[in-house]
């Protein structure tokens, strides 16, 4: 049972606040939730960090990146028109993120903190390099999400680190980029499996390639496989195939209510190939409707 | 131990002494009394607690009480705002979108937040947008009707008398 909750006004309120045994809670969305599902207790300290200014930012980075400040929601990253047309693989991940409550309250900070192998946003990040800034009372540093995330729910960062803020690289000029998940039902869903591409043609070939599985793995990981097996190639129908073939090689999934390990690791070609010609087409140029998810899946 | 704190509810301000895990939900029917919002499922799927915090839809059974100081709380009390019913209401009223009523206020308070952003939804849109409410007697049909009613601006006045849809099933017509 909660005993203490604070309101910090400043990062200085929010780290002495963890320094001294508190939880940070921005928009809830899996904290609370969690608690009620029973899946764990809230903390004993909570520390609100949803009222700090100048957290829930989409800023210019050096280098012609971004810089997402960590209260910035899912609704925010649907309406940045920057995120659409640069990013679009996390547009795509945010958009089908639970309800519209979930978009408007849920922060990209608190979904990477989560640290859920499932997690839609999760793939995208990893695929466009993005790096987490934590700080603490000692000082700030930069982690790369595959070494932040450690396992199902836990990460690499200290109990007094604050994550504020991630910043994502300039993606180079011919890039494009999908995440799709196999879903059941449009909304309030999580992944069964999930895949992100982030491919950069120059003339007729893949000159760079990135490839992420989602809820196929106990954090969401790179596919090196994969990526080898498009770069450099045509993109054509056989690379995209091999690529998708070396996800679900790379799969090692679970059986739950969602989906059996079988199911799960049949599905990773599947999905992988969807994600992986959509960011092709719109690498080329092409439209694919953000979210890419039910229109590639056939729904209207 | 309870903490004190202000909610400003409807353009209200109620001063409340709440546990830290009280949820909003909670706080507004117990301590404040405003019972139209429901607790159904009480983590986040069906919807029926929603309400607006600054304009944007929240689950309140699973958002903590003290997180919404300082911040404006809309339930469905104060759709309306100075009139009996406003037109989504009426709306609802007239296209029969209610049943037993347990996700009404839900629905109206998705709706209002989704027409907010988007006054002009198609069929799909607003199907979308009131995913995240359950109405367990099914009864969607009404409930997307009146939100087009409302979209289209041909809201009749209250007390017009409510459509009734023909339901019966093909293999007992004629």
């Amino acid at each position: 049972m909660t005993r203490s909750f604070a309101s910090a006004a400043t990062v200085d309120d929010a780290l002495s606040a963890l320094a001294g045994g508190a939880r940070p809670i921005a928009g809830g969305t899996d904290l609370v939730v969690g608690a009620r599902q029973g899946k764990a207790p809230l903390p004993n300290a909570i520390v609100a960090i949803d009222r700090i200014p100048g957290l829930r930012a989409i800023d210019a980075a050096p280098g012609g990146g971004l810089r997402l400040g960590t209260l910035v929601t899912h609704r925010d990253i649907i309406a940045s028109e920057e995120i659409r047309n640069r990013y679009a693989a996390l547009a795509d991940a945010s958009a089908i993120v639970g309800s519209h409550a979930t978009r408007a309250q849920g922060t990209i900070g608190g979904n990477v903190m989560n640290a859920s192998p499932a997690m839609d946003t999760g793939g995208p990040l990893l695929c466009f390099g993005a790096t987490a800034i934590l700080q603490s009372g000692s000082g700030e540093r930069s982690v790369g999400l595959d070494d932040l995330w450690t396992g199902p729910g836990s990460t690499s960062a200290r109990p007094d680190e604050l994550l504020v803020a991630l910043d994502i690289p300039a993606p180079s000029a011919g890039t494009g980029s999908c995440y799709v998940r196999l879903e059941y039902r449009r909304q309030m869903e999580i992944a069964i499996v999930g895949a992100t591409a982030v491919v950069t043609v120059d003339g007729g070939r893949i000159v760079d390639a990135r490839v992420s599985i989602t809820a196929l793995t106990p954090t969401i990981r790179r596919v090196p496989d994969a990526e080898s097996a498009l770069a450099g190639s045509d993109g054509g129908e056989g690379a995209a195939q091999a690529a998708a073939a070396a996800a679900a090689a790379a799969s090692a999934p679970i059986s739950d209510v969602r989906g059996s390990a079988e199911y799960r690791r049949a599905m990773a070609a599947v999905i992988a190939n969807r994600a992986i010609t959509a960011a092709l087409t719109r690498a080329r140029g092409g439209d694919v409707p953000i979210p890419a998810s039910p229109a590639l899946h056939g729904a209207s | 131990m309870k903490v004190a704190a202000t909610l400003r509810v409807n353009g209200t301000d109620y001063p409340v002494e709440v546990d830290p895990h009280v949820s909003l939900l909670q706080a507004v029917r117990e301590e404040l009394g405003l019972t139209g919002s429901k607790e159904g499922c009480d983590d986040s799927e069906c919807g029926a607690c929603m309400m607006l915090l600054d304009g944007e839809p929240v689950n309140a059974c699973s958002y903590l009480a003290l997180q919404a100081e300082g911040r404006d709380v809309t339930t469905v009390e104060g759709l309306a705002g100075d009139e009996e019913v406003g037109p989504l209401q009426r709306a609802f009223l007239q296209q029969a979108a209610v049943q037993c009523g347990f996700c009404t206020p839900g629905m109206l308070v998705s709706a209002t937040a989704l027409l907010r952003h988007n006054p002009d939804p198609s069929e799909e849109e607003i199907r979308i947008g009131l995913s995240g409410n359950l109405c367990r007697c099914t009864g969607y049909r009404g409930i997307v009707r009146a939100v087009r009613q409302v979209v289209s601006g041909e809201v009749p006045p209250l007390g017009t008398a409510p459509v009734h849809e023909d339901v019966t099933p093909p293999h007992h017509a004629g």
